[in-house]
């Protein structure tokens, strides 16, 4: 009897596995061809039948991608976006964020409503005027463009009020009587405490803001202004129509190896992230 | 509790602490104002007034230089009498009835499978997130060269047993599906958390009793798991169903420009529409419309989960 359910088990086990890995396959797999095709010729990528691995390894498709376009002011370009809009929006939002969890004064309610409201309506409804704030402002092709709407967040004011909302209440008693104003208890007390919502909020806003399409390319025009992810778009727009698949997949992983290094760093943080948004 | 209590006791005591007691709520108006004031400044310019500002503009009409007045209903009319507005709308839906579901079905089965107790479940949920955190923008060009009708691995592959596979992403038939499916290629892996995190909270004993009344897998995982799970459904549904909503990277970069691609017409999207009209040909006061209508589509579907979530949704 117990042989068998251990049979069965070792059994179930391998089925287990034997589903987990082809879907495993299947997402690995584009990316596997991605590197693949960024190292072969041109010739040799479109050869029928696909020849699998490159016959001769062509890394200059990596330094002539750099020759056609300014990668490195993409990499500069989404590296201070990104880094700016993380450290702003973390440090405002939780600034908030403390206000609306910890302090009781005339029109929370409806200040937070207000905040509400803008994590509802999509994307497309605030496009236009912003737009047009930034070519009033005269910001058009600015990195101050790409980062100065980005550091404001209800979503990240949301999601940090649930976490200063969980901490317990005597916390900031103990210093409110030690003669602390609140933004003594929210720097020294709240903010350590609050550590790993901060950190979930800032994998958030990396994501997003490294891997942000629409905007970029709405804003900033010109190709030495522009981030990864919009130069990738205008790589294969009509502007240069580019079908050499070798070269566009060199600048696909250009593009996204540091995202992928940093999330297999912070899995732990991701994983956690993305469930504290889950769980409530 | 003693917040309350304590200056209330002080002021048995000492006459004066009301005044003081007034001065502490003062300061404490002050320093919430005080925090709030950026982010509430910066959504007000960038994200409050934004709204009430396209809803102004969908009354307009756009000349060149970006100027425009008051043309009453005038876009409305137009959007819809514009055959497109309709093919946006009937893509939109199919886009989110099949990609929606489908992307849910296969998170939730990849999440039991992971919740199993085996070996290797970091590795697994490694290699199934990678397409979240990859840019739409390598993505789509990846699965573009997938698709690829000539030289594309996944026609060879079809071939290879018999199919002659189709041309993917210039068949206006077909392009939306294509897209569909790399949609929710990319997002299994975020869903897949959320609901991994859902099942580990479902407590075991469940599991265990109902395994002494000799339930089988299938009768436990709808009568245990997927109850149990509604929460995390519930959620992962209103946000992927928003998102669909408002699909636009994969199309935009997957079919490329109306001119070289014939299916790029057919297939485009509500946010697609908004973009060409609003950045592309200068029809802002047509692409205020647009989103004002996906405004209300978006707030109407909101409304009505909300409404039904009593229905199916469990919480304990």
């Amino acid at each position: 009897m117990s042989a068998y359910t251990s049979l069965n088990k070792t059994a179930k086990n391998l089925l287990v596995h034997l589903m987990l890995i082809v879907g495993a396959l299947v997402m690995v797999a584009p990316f596997v061809w991605m590197v693949l095709t960024s190292l072969k010729s041109l010739g040799e990528s479109t050869q029928v039948p696909p020849v699998i691995l490159p016959t001769k390894y062509q890394w200059e498709n990596y330094t002539h991608i750099f020759e056609m376009l300014p990668f490195l002011d993409f990499y500069w370009n989404t590296v201070i976006t990104t880094v700016a809009k993380v450290i702003g929006q973390v440090f405002l939002c939780s600034l908030a964020a403390y206000a609306f969890a910890r302090i009781e004064f005339p029109g929370r309610n409806a200040l937070f409503i207000l905040f509400l409201t803008v994590l509802m309506v999509p994307g497309q409804v605030f496009l236009l005027p912003q737009f047009m704030i930034m070519k009033e402002l005269g910001w058009l092709n600015t990195l101050t463009a790409l980062i100065v709407p980005g550091l404001f967040s209800a979503f990240g004011t949301f999601l940090l009020r649930q976490f200063f909302m969980s901490l317990p209440k005597e916390l900031e008693e103990a210093a409110k009587l030690d003669g602390c104003n609140h933004f003594q208890i929210y720097w020294r007390i709240m903010l350590p405490l609050a550590k790993p919502g901060l950190i979930a909020l800032a994998i958030f806003v990396a994501l997003w803001s490294w891997n942000d399409l629409m905007w970029p390319l709405i804003v900033n025009s010109t190709p030495d202004k522009m981030p990864l992810s919009a130069g990738l778009a205008y790589l294969t727009g009509e502007h240069t129509n580019l079908t050499n698949y070798p070269i566009l997949m060199a600048g696909s992983v250009l593009a996204i190896w540091p995202m992928i290094i940093v999330f297999i760093f912070l899995q732990k943080h991701f994983v956690e992230g993305i469930t504290l948004t889950g769980s409530k | 509790m003693s917040s309350q209590l304590q200056p209330e006791m002080h002021a048995a005591v000492q006459p004066k602490t009301k005044k003081s007691l007034n001065r502490m709520k003062r300061s404490d108006w002050f320093w919430a104002y005080l925090m709030i004031a950026p982010t509430l400044i910066g959504l007000g310019v960038f994200y409050l007034w934004p709204i009430v500002q396209t809803i102004y503009l969908s009354f307009t009409k756009w000349g060149g230089f970006g100027k425009y007045k008051w043309a009453g209903l005038h876009n409305y009319e137009l959007l819809f009498k514009d055959p497109y507005l309709w093919i946006a709308l009937k893509n939109t839906l199919i886009y989110t009835v099949v990609a929606v579901p489908v992307g849910i079905a296969i998170s939730i089965f990849i999440a039991v499978l992971l919740n199993q107790k085996i070996k290797g479940i970091t590795i697994y949920r490694t290699l199934y997130f990678l397409p979240v955190v990859t840019m739409a923008a390598a993505v789509a060009m990846v699965w573009r060269w997938l698709y690829n009708a000539d030289y594309g691995l996944i026609n060879y592959l079809l071939g290879l047993v018999g199919i002659e596979g189709p041309r993917w992403i210039s068949d206006p038939a077909i392009a939306l599906y294509a897209v569909i499916i790399v949609a929710v290629w990319s997002s299994i892996g975020y869903n897949m958390v959320i609901f991994l995190a859902g099942l580990q909270g479902i407590p075991r004993s469940y599991y265990e009793a109902a395994e002494i009344d000799g339930a089988g897998p299938i009768r436990m995982f709808f009568k245990i798991t997927l109850p149990l799970l509604t929460p995390s459904i519930f959620f992962v549904s209103i946000t992927s169903l928003i998102g669909a909503f408002q699909v636009f990277d994969l199309i935009y970069l997957m079919l490329g420009s109306k001119m070289g691609n014939p299916a790029t017409e057919q297939t485009q999207t509500m946010a697609y529409l908004f973009f060409t009209n609003g950045f592309e040909s200068g029809n802002g006061g047509y692409a205020a419309a647009v989103a004002v209508v996906l405004l209300v589509m978006i707030l109407i579907v909101t409304a009505i989960q909300m409404k039904l979530q009593k229905k199916w949704v469990h919480y304990d």
